[in-house]
């Protein structure tokens, strides 16, 4: 670890983990009280390394400060007689020798709790995401704020009254029983989904809160992986398909922030890694001998990190869209089926059917339309269509571009 | 070689910190200290927090605090070996305590006999 970045990847990663066990403590009630204890540990660690030295193993300095300063709250606070003791009235323990426990173990069980209580069906989409990178990521309001392409004021607000709403419906931090968690696990897995995207198409211009979203949302599906019964097939698959666009973070936007789409990447970009591991996570995937939507999207995506245009490879990827297009009713994965038909099968094929269907017309419509056209003018003219529903620079500077490269070839 | 206290005063120490700024303050504070180490002059030191801080009053009474009463709040000191006051307020003018406005470092000598 780079020592000049000691506090603020230890907070990343220790923050929220002292957050979630002591709010395992404490109740999801009283969360504002393990995240003081939790910022004044820093607090400590820095008013105490630059005289004693920074600790050999920081982490678990932070561990032991935070378990004590957790204890004499209680103490304080009589939360000890009230809360806890009665939950363990059974076991011989009492305030004094009472153990706040922080193995590896305790720690991923109370954050996973955290993510089913802040992904709970209760909270709007954006307030899960905006408590998953508070308080699972460690994010500041600033931060999220930037990565979710919102103000400061506006974030705020959200969060507290997702706080609230925690509270007045008075959600536990326990994990669902047998019979509630696929449907839980469903909504977890779908604000990891939007917290990934978010990340992936949002138009910040800070490239590393970008990266950052997509970081944090495969960590917490990883979270997921390592408990047997969250390890799921949707579980599996979700990690495989951020893994595959999570390869081609790097290789789709050029120097100047400019989207570059997939025809025009340079593959030299994409993480190899990444791309390997995806694979593994679509093979445990694959043991499940059904298709969901998930495994469906990270079989296409399995399929776009193989360059080269074999007619296998996108005949597979229109099969795969008509399974998806069966499960859900989705524009997009609709219009990429025609891109993919058109590989296939041809553009005259592929214009026949965007023609024969009514589709929302919007930038990306016209895009695929001037793309299927063959003639030069109508290929230019659908881009101008396409222009009108450019909605900032970056959108317009993309089309002239497209456009330049029409009218000079 | 006698030997001083600084004594690190801060105005407005409230306030959230954000992990990048607990970094840097961390950082030249440690440069600080081990400067003052590498001359064999450092003696010890340590920042102050307020958990659990006490007001112990004339009348014995306790109160939490110091909260709101006062302006200036004490956040640390270290204890340094020096030839004179001059040489140890040399020393504190190292000290990025000092980058915020309004804040001091008080030197005082340390009575050994």
């Amino acid at each position: 670890m780079q020592s000049q970045d000691l506090i603020p990847s230890l907070f990343r990663t220790e923050y929220s983990k002292i957050v979630a066990v002591l709010s395992s403590y404490f109740g999801l009630d009283q969360m504002e009280m393990a995240e003081d204890i939790a910022s004044e540990t820093f607090l400590q660690a820095t008013e105490n390394w630059p005289y004693k030295g920074i600790p050999e193993n920081p982490a678990a300095w932070l561990y032991t400060v935070a378990k004590n300063k957790a204890k004499n709250q209680l103490h304080r606070n009589h939360l000890f007689q009230e809360k806890i003791s009665p939950e363990l009235k059974h076991s011989e323990v009492n305030a004094a020798s009472f153990e706040i426990d922080l193995s590896p173990k305790n720690i991923s069980d109370s954050q996973l709790q955290m993510l089913f209580a802040i992904s709970h069906p209760i909270l709007s989409e954006k307030a899960q995401i905006s408590l998953a990178l508070q308080i699972l990521c460690g994010f500041s309001i600033d931060e999220i704020a930037d990565g979710l392409l919102s103000t400061k004021e506006a974030v705020s607000k959200n969060l507290q009254r997702a706080r609230e709403k925690l509270r007045s419906e008075r959600v536990k931090l326990v994990f669902p029983d047998a019979i509630d968690l696929p449907g839980r696990l469903n909504v977890v897995l779908r604000t990891l989904y939007l917290l990934f995207n978010e990340g992936y198409y949002s138009e910040s211009h800070k490239d590393l809160i970008r990266k950052d979203l997509c970081i944090e949302a495969m960590n917490l599906a990883y979270l997921l992986l390592k408990n047997k019964s969250t390890n799921t097939q949707d579980t599996n698959a979700l990690m495989s398909l951020m893994c595959f666009q999570a390869s081609r973070l790097d290789a789709r936007l050029s120097a100047n922030g400019e989207l570059i789409l997939y025809p025009d990447q340079n593959e030299e970009l994409w993480d190899t890694a990444l791309i390997e591991k995806g694979f593994y996570y679509l093979q445990q995937a694959s043991q499940w001998k059904t298709a969901s939507k998930y495994y469906l999207e990270a079989s296409i995506a399995y399929w776009h990190t193989i360059k080269n245009d074999t007619p296998e490879k996108w005949e597979s990827i229109v099969k795969l869209y008509d399974l998806l297009l069966q499960i859900e009713d989705n524009e997009i994965a609709a219009m990429n089926r025609i891109f993919a038909l058109s590989k296939a099968k041809g553009k005259t094929v592929a214009l026949a059917e965007l023609q024969s269907k009514s589709f929302k017309k919007n930038l990306f419509y016209y895009l695929l339309l001037s793309d299927l056209l063959l003639e030069k003018d109508k290929k230019a003219e659908a881009l101008e269509k396409a222009m009108d529903y450019a909605k900032n620079d970056k959108e317009r500077q993309f089309l002239e571009v497209k456009m330049n490269a029409l009218t000079t070839s | 070689m006698k030997e001083f206290i600084l004594i690190f005063r801060h105005e407005n120490a409230t306030g959230k910190v954000s992990p990048e700024q607990m970094q840097q303050w961390m950082q030249m504070q440690k440069e600080w200290v081990d400067g003052i180490a590498a001359q064999n002059k450092f003696i010890g030191g340590t920042g102050l927090l307020f958990d659990n801080a006490k007001v112990v009053h004339h009348d014995k009474t306790v109160s939490n605090g110091p909260f709101g009463e006062i302006k200036e709040t004490l956040g640390g000191y270290v204890m340094v070996r020096a030839e004179s006051a001059e040489e140890a307020a040399e020393f504190a003018k190292g000290t990025p305590i000092l980058m915020g406005e309004g804040n001091t470092v008080e030197v005082r000598a340390i009575l050994v006999h």
